[in-house]
């Protein structure tokens, strides 16, 4: 006799295939919902950019503008501020900062990380500190010193306090530890001294820790306002927001369209600049927080 | 080519003590092996050789020479690791050729702007490059020179990492269990090879390994280590037959030799399993002592066990291992304060016996080994008295 049923035949192909498209519509919709809310104001500031003022203070809201006003808003933002001026700054301070910071950084997350010394570890918890201050506490007994120096109102002066970054000491830190001893061995072994083994066998292999945080560091001083704010007052020298700060104080007063274009101008690289390393910044930040 | 001589190197990682004062003189030419088990300091020892580690006391001379001063790459030694540490960003011939460049060149005919303008570079360079070419030649790496470490296999990579060794000519080279990596085959093949490169070069080789059977097929002299000592120097096949110790006994062969407990009767004679043998120590040996007995010593005896003085012992099959050749025939010894019991047989005396069968073992007493209570080796006294009267019956 049949009295023990068969399990029922739960899982038919049709059932899992929608079951697999229902997880990955839900998986997709709250990804795409993040991506809108990252992405509106961007979106936001490039349609601005290309509608006439009309039309930005009509009370609707348009993603296309009915008459395009790109090229007016454009060419006066181009005209009116000196964008390129500010852009030429900006990648001033960000490569001499970014330099400075990899040249320091690098050997002393060398030695954190694979050289034994006494006070090791009491150093590692110094920088961990180092961490945890905001660059705002520190601003008055620079700027003071600063001026006492007689340097404020130069490039130096926007880069020094960024020259060494807890930060990057940390991250490169954390890589360098899984980077395999024997090499290092084998290096020390084939008559390289300390120097070399960093530059010339550690530091190749942590280019995908190198550029996540070449992003960090210049998207974090191209858009920096607070400190150039503070020791900059030459427009000749200011950084991108500082130089659409004056602009927009100046020259444009309520010219949304100008505004935005300038802005778009001066976004422009660092978007593209991620989109080049993107994947290799997603490497070094995963690399970095595993193993 | 150099002696390395070591005395009393003792060295302490914080509280624990990895190498207690150890002495060893590797001659001219030599292949000595470290072997033991994971932990007994011989790593250590062959970084404190290499000048990566440094001893807590003790010396190193390398050729006659004081090197405790020297940096590792002073020292005329050149080192294989298990990972192979080939520098993962330059190719085959760019890891060859760093030690070369390390040593013929100086600092600013390697720096990135100064090197083209610095003079004698260039024939320094083509020196080199037909160095590395010699060597690759030796090594069968030519078609691979251009490649990344990451797109070698592992016997290629560790081919590399040899010829990066040798392209120093170096007196020393010092081997930290450079086959561990390779699967079973590749590494059956690669000691063929090391053996034959160490007849090649006449270098002294120091190696370690945990691998008993590489330790026993490619040394002239092996060290076998525990607990930061050296239990026993000697050659391959003094450590397989006259063990110093329980230690040594039980890691060099395999499969690993059979323990017997066997008890000191009046006058110093042995007894197994509560049946004398023709073996006796003397008295101060204690009360208990160890049997060791290797699994080919061991042979099934036919017929009615138990002539006068005949060494045996009964015990159940419990497992037949083919090995093609061979068999290895496991028993287990039911009911006794001992745990199994392994024996080497020819196919056709293996399929003479069925699994779950009650069978007698026989060995030779003049076979075996005997170890006191502390585990260290003693010579029995009167054998040959009545060992001959047992001869093992084998198909």
């Amino acid at each position: 006799m049949s009295g023990a049923p068969l399990p029922a035949q739960a899982v038919t192909p049709a059932h899992s295939v929608l079951r697999r498209f229902v997880s990955m519509a839900l998986v997709h919709g709250v990804l795409v919902a993040g991506a809108i809310f990252m992405l509106a104001p961007f979106v936001w500031m490039l349609v601005t950019s290309i509608k006439p003022p009309a039309e930005i203070f009509s009370g609707e809201i348009a993603l296309w503008p009915k008459r395009f006003y790109g090229v007016e808003n454009y060419s006066l933002a181009m005209e009116k501020a000196p964008l390129l001026r500010f852009a030429l700054n900006g990648v001033i301070i960000c490569v001499g900062i970014l330099a400075v910071q990899l040249l320091v950084a690098i050997p002393c997350a060398y030695a954190l990380a694979k050289l034994r010394f006494p006070g090791r570890n009491l150093l590692f918890v110094l920088i961990l500190l180092g961490l945890c201050i905001p660059v705002q506490v520190p601003a008055m007994p620079l700027y003071i010193a600063l001026a006492h120096l007689g340097v404020l109102n130069t490039y130096f002066s926007m880069m020094v306090p960024f020259f060494l970054s807890v930060f990057a000491i940390f991250l490169f830190r954390q890589f360098f530890r899984s980077f395999p001893d024997d090499i290092i061995n084998a290096a020390r072994l084939d008559g390289m001294s300390e120097f070399e083994i960093v530059w010339r066998i550690v530091t190749p292999s942590a280019w995908p820790a190198i550029a996540a945080f070449s992003v960090f560091s210049a998207v974090a001083h191209w858009n920096d306002l607070y400190w150039p704010l503070i020791v900059i007052s030459d427009a000749k020298l200011a950084p991108p927001p500082l130089g659409m700060m004056f602009f927009a104080d100046a020259e444009s007063g309520s010219n949304y369209g100008a505004l935005t274009a300038a802005a778009t101008i001066l976004t422009a690289p660092l978007v593209i600049a991620f989109l080049i390393a993107r994947r290799r910044f997603i490497d070094g930040i995963t690399m970095t927080g595993v193993k | 080519m150099a002696t390395v001589a070591l005395s009393s190197i003792a060295k302490s990682f914080g509280p624990t003590r990895v190498l207690g004062g150890v002495d060893l003189d590797i001659a001219d030419g030599e292949f000595l092996t470290l072997v033991g088990p994971s932990g007994c300091g011989k790593s250590t020892m062959i970084r404190i050789i290499a000048g990566l580690e440094h001893q807590d006391s003790g010396s190193v001379a390398i050729g006659g020479q004081g090197v405790d001063h020297l940096r590792p790459h002073e020292r005329r030694v050149a080192m294989v690791f298990q990972s192979y540490a080939l520098y993962p960003h330059m190719s085959v011939r760019q890891n060859i050729a760093l030690p070369l460049t390390m040593s013929r060149l100086r600092l600013w005919q390697r720096l990135p702007l100064l090197r083209q303008l610095s003079p004698g570079r260039r024939e320094a360079m083509r020196a080199i490059q037909a160095d590395v070419a010699a060597v690759a030649a030796q090594l069968q790496l030519e078609q691979l020179l251009d490649r990344k470490p990451a797109q070698l296999s592992g016997g290629q990579r560790q081919r590399v990492a040899l010829g990066r060794a040798m392209v120093r000519s170096p007196d020393v080279f010092l081997m930290d269990e450079p086959l561990s990596n390779l699967d079973a085959k590749l590494r059956v093949h690669m000691r063929t090879e090391l053996a034959e490169l160490h007849k090649r070069l006449g270098a002294t080789f120091v190696y370690v390994t945990h691998d008993q059977v590489e330790a026993m097929t490619m040394s002239d002299r092996v060290a076998m280590m525990d607990s930061g000592m050296i239990l026993q120097l000697g050659t391959p096949s003094q450590l397989y037959e006259k063990p110093a110790s329980l230690k040594v006994a039980q890691f060099i062969g395999s499969p690993a030799i059979n323990l017997l407990p066997a008890t000191v009767a009046a006058g110093g004679r042995l007894e197994l399993f509560g049946r004398p043998l023709a073996l006796s120590v003397a008295p101060e040996a204690g009360q208990a002592v160890t049997l060791g007995v290797r699994p080919e010593a061991l042979a099934l005896v036919q017929g009615e066990p138990g002539g006068t003085g005949s060494a045996w012992f009964s015990a159940r099959l419990r497992r037949k291992e083919n090995l093609g050749s061979e068999y290895i025939l496991h028993f287990e010894l039911a009911g006794r304060d001992a745990s199994g019991v392994s024996m080497r047989v020819s196919p056709a005396i293996a399929a003479s016996v069925s699994e779950a069968a009650e069978l007698a073992l026989g060995f030779d007493e003049a076979a075996c080994h005997v170890f006191d209570a502390q585990g260290q080796r003693i010579e029995p006294r009167g054998q040959g008295s009545a060992t001959a009267s047992v001869v093992p019956l084998r198909a």
